[in-house]
């Protein structure tokens, strides 16, 4: 390039045009934004997000505190305790995860033997002090009350893969 | 006469400009920098010492937390060294699929690097283009693990799950009517394969965009060439990897140098500077990205011929299953001993070191004979680049301070540990 074409283009600020017309380009073109309540990017199934613990179809509560989660849980969030119940089943009495500790690696998914702990697809779940984030029992068998369809049908979804 | 004090500014912790938890004290000379004090360890979890006191793979989703913007590289560091210890190899499929999504991660940070870096220095629309292919990016990592960010996805003997043969689509909802959601579900119909194909088609045209938007750029020009020069003798002797090595003329690359992995297998070249100045580096990395996308194509056209499986049969080390592990006894006791006890590994000691994004990132793993490392050693790449703060900071002016830094693609995750 001669000294002289360089001038030129150094003159007339050719190559801030050229990045302006990338942004112009752009301000016309078709939005990429979602309105996020409303509207939300699509989860996979694999998605791990608050946890639940699952009821088999007669009701019966999934977990026989085997405590695998808890032995496997990196930041030591999860605290189970447990002793015979009346039909001389093991069951929890406790089973408590403290969402403040929880990393959310999904490894209390993935060593749960018969599919009670799972990690749901819901993310936007808050507490107003810290105490509501201390998830027990009882909260977490709601969850997976409340949303036994979508953890099911996702569960299904993945399990050729697992 | 009075005194003549140079003037001390506080940059940081909370500075925007910082990258998170930097603290640095500068002596101004007037406007001119004289010494840059750097201040590191607000970030610092004791990642080496809390894993001394976990089972191995436990560690796992801790080293995604190192370098936050490329979190799959860091575990793959970690595995390679337990792999080594143990001296089991991947399945080459999973190999393919680590090697594939090592190079998402570095697209992931280059991007990241690219838009935060232009936002430092004064280009606001570079952040937005960059975080939308980010986005893209991130829908990837999520098919694949369940996370945007934090994947826990690698683990010694392969990738936890193969990846999946749909992707998750958009649903209609008031905003967007059946059309609209059918041209945005457009590249989401087939196989994730098929979703980082399109990307990948995509992807060059967009590195154009950034490059029409910065490379010749007068004013970006002004900001970055001939700032924080650093000589090849000079970057060698500072210890300096990755991308700062390159950008200083020296052509040094992991993949290439000790092929971890498939690499051997793939082409692809390494772009490296001549001035070693921060524009330089610009180019360095913005080559990069073009050659990921190269890598991840061919990973790609690879995997689609090639399906197998993706994590080792070996039980000692690998769990079974979930479907094996709920009709076989053995297998039971497998997963059962896998996520109490874990595995030991043989003593003795193993350095694994991965091209990371920054530069080389290293572990260095000592096992006494136990389930759980004797220590851990991380080799961070940004650690020692900040180390050169006060070299390459020196004389320049306070605003070319944050041009330095961000050149330097510094992380406080990894930095702090």
């Amino acid at each position: 390039m001669t000294a002289f074409a360089r001038f030129l283009k150094s003159l007339f600020l050719l190559e801030l045009f050229k990045g302006l017309s990338v942004t112009g380009r752009y301000f016309f073109a078709r939005k990429f934004t979602l309105q996020y309540p409303e509207e939300k990017t699509p989860l996979s199934p694999r998605f791990r997000g608050l946890h639940a613990l699952r009821r088999y179809p007669n009701g019966e509560e999934r977990c026989i505190a085997c405590k695998l989660c808890e032995a496997i849980c990196p930041a030591l969030a999860i605290t189970i305790e447990a002793e015979e119940r009346e039909d001389g089943t093991r069951r929890t009495t406790r089973y408590d995860i403290d969402l403040t500790k929880c990393i959310f690696c999904g490894f209390c998914e993935e060593s749960c033997p018969v599919d009670s702990i799972v990690e749901t697809h819901i993310f936007e779940y808050h507490g107003e002090e810290r105490g509501d984030l201390y998830m027990t029992k009882d909260r977490l068998l709601a969850v997976g009350d409340k949303y036994e369809a979508q953890i099911a049908a996702a569960r299904k979804q993945d399990a050729p893969y697992r | 006469m009075p005194e003549i004090r140079n003037y001390t500014v506080n940059f940081g912790p909370q500075h925007p400009a910082a990258h998170g938890v930097l603290r640095l004290v500068l002596e101004m000379d007037g406007e001119v920098v004289q010494r840059a004090d750097p201040h590191v360890g607000l970030l610092h979890r004791a990642t080496e010492k809390l894993a001394e006191y976990k089972i191995y793979n436990q560690s796992i989703p801790y080293m995604d937390r190192l370098d936050y913007v490329s979190m799959m590289v860091n575990e793959h560091a970690y595995v390679l060294a337990i792999e080594k210890l143990l001296g089991i190899e991947a399945p080459i499929r999973a190999q393919y699929i680590r090697v594939m999504f090592d190079e998402i991660t570095r697209l992931l940070n280059h991007l990241m690097w690219l838009g935060t870096h232009a936002l430092d220095v004064g280009a606001m629309t570079m952040f937005l283009y960059c975080f939308r292919e980010r986005e893209d990016l991130m829908d990837m990592y999520e098919a694949v693990s369940g996370a945007r960010m934090h994947a826990a996805y690698y683990r010694p003997g392969g990738v936890y799950r193969d990846l999946p043969d749909s992707m998750p689509k958009y649903t209609e909802t008031k905003y967007r009517d059946k059309d609209e959601v059918r041209r945005m579900n457009a590249n989401r119909e087939g196989s994730l394969l098929d979703f980082i194909w399109d990307f990948t088609e995509r992807f060059p045209g967009y590195v154009d965009e950034y490059e029409t938007l910065l490379t010749d750029n007068r004013i970006w020009k002004q900001r970055t060439v001939g700032i924080g020069v650093v000589s090849p003798e000079r970057a060698l002797q500072l210890g300096f990897t990755g991308p700062m090595l390159r950008g200083s003329g020296i052509e040094w690359d992991l993949r290439k140098k000790q092929p971890y992995e498939v690499y051997d297998r793939l082409d692809f070249q390494v772009p490296i500077g001549v001035n070693g100045d921060c524009y330089d580096r610009y180019l360095v990395r913005v080559e990069e990205m073009r050659q990921s996308n190269r890598i991840i194509r061919q990973c790609v056209e690879w995997l689609r011929k090639h399906p197998g499986p993706v994590m080792l049969e070996n039980h000692k080390v690998t769990p079974p299953s979930r479907e094996e592990m709920k009709s076989e006894m053995e297998a039971l006791i497998h997963h059962f001993k896998l996520f109490t006890e874990g595995y030991v590994l043989p003593e003795g000691e193993a350095y694994a070191a991965v091209e990371h994004p920054k530069g080389e990132f290293g572990i260095y793993l000592v096992s006494d004979g136990a389930n759980k490392p004797y220590r851990l050693k991380i080799r961070p790449p940004g650690f020692i680049h900040l180390a050169a703060m006060d070299e390459m900071a020196r004389g320049h002016m306070l605003a070319d301070v944050v041009a330095i830094i961000g050149t330097m693609d510094i992380v406080f995750g990894e930095i702090d540990r």
